[in-house]
């Protein structure tokens, strides 16, 4: 029954929060109107979306999400002063393949995203059977430390959220 | 408005407009399209974070109520950036025999996605006999 009236309660929960910050009011009648919105357009969308992806550890994806902000900064430095200080063409940039143990594909969706919003990293593509991802590296002097700082930063903690 | 406000939202301006500055700098001087797609997905999210913070602030500050649509905006920018720029280098990766020669090998029975389709019976040590056949030819 309850699966029933609200197949992704993150989903409308999410749904009704962005709705009530894009009317930038915090009033009733818009919160009601977001929680609508929220029901309605996760019991419509159900069907393209039959399973239901659990978050096992909110702390952890907490913790990731910190860790996730400050690389973001970092990183942002580090490609600055790439772009600023060194000609294009002495940069060291290469493709790396990421091996992925996790198997849910919201959580490659969120490491895919993290590798490219992260230091000097893009994610390209995924392998045909996704179980590898196809990153490349702006500047790399060590392909290997590369994939491991991924995998531990990154894909060891998102193993803990979604699986 | 206290005047140490007023130098936070000053300063949080400058830095990102020198970020997104730097962002689109890098797409004029970096030497080739993988390398010019980590300017703007990194360097502008920065940029645009910055400003977004500083325009948080200004709000809050001078008129007195938080204005909260910014952080949709910083939410909608991390959504979309990180796609954008995969559907760019896959189509870059069609494109381009030079870039399809750098790829680094799968370490899989299949190929990339853009040039494979997904086999019939993908899983955990699935995957046996695709691939083998209909493996695109790289130098």
């Amino acid at each position: 029954m309850m699966e029933r009236i609200l197949p992704h309660p993150i989903l409308s929960a999410v749904l009704a929060l962005v709705w009530v910050l894009l009317i930038n009011d915090f009033s009733v009648g818009s919160i009601v109107m977001g929680v609508l919105v929220g029901l309605v357009v996760a019991k419509l969308t159900s069907i393209y979306w039959p399973e239901r992806p659990r978050l096992h550890d909110p702390l952890v994806a907490l913790e990731f999400l910190v860790v996730v902000i400050w690389d973001i900064v970092v990183s942002n430095v580090i490609v600055a002063y790439l772009v600023l200080f060194r000609r294009g063409d002495t940069l060291q940039s290469r493709f790396v393949t990421v091996p992925l143990e996790l198997t849910s594909p919201e959580a490659i969706t969120v490491l895919a995203g993290t590798i490219t919003l992260t230091p000097g990293t893009v994610s390209a593509d995924l392998s045909a059977d996704k179980r590898a991802l196809l990153v490349h590296c702006l500047e790399t002097a060590d392909p290997e430390g590369t994939v491991e700082r991924i995998k531990q930063r990154y894909e060891r903690r998102l193993k803990r959220i979604f699986e | 408005m206290a005047f140490w406000i007023e130098l936070i939202i000053a300063a949080l301006i400058v830095i990102g407009a020198l970020f997104l500055f730097v962002g689109s700098l890098a797409l004029a001087r970096l030497p080739d399209t993988m390398r010019r797609l980590h300017g703007p997905t990194k360097a502008t999210t920065l940029g645009i974070g910055a400003m977004l913070i500083a325009s948080m602030l200004f709000f809050l500050a001078a008129k007195g109520n938080p204005s909260v649509a910014e952080i949709l905006i910083s939410l909608f920018l991390f959504l979309t950036a990180p796609v954008s720029a995969h559907f760019v280098s896959k189509a870059h990766m069609l494109r381009s025999s030079a870039v399809r020669a750098q790829l680094s090998p799968t370490g899989r029975a299949v190929d990339w996605a853009t040039f494979e389709a997904e086999p019939k019976e993908a899983g955990p040590g699935g995957a046996k006999e695709a691939g083998s056949i209909n493996e695109p030819e790289r130098a």
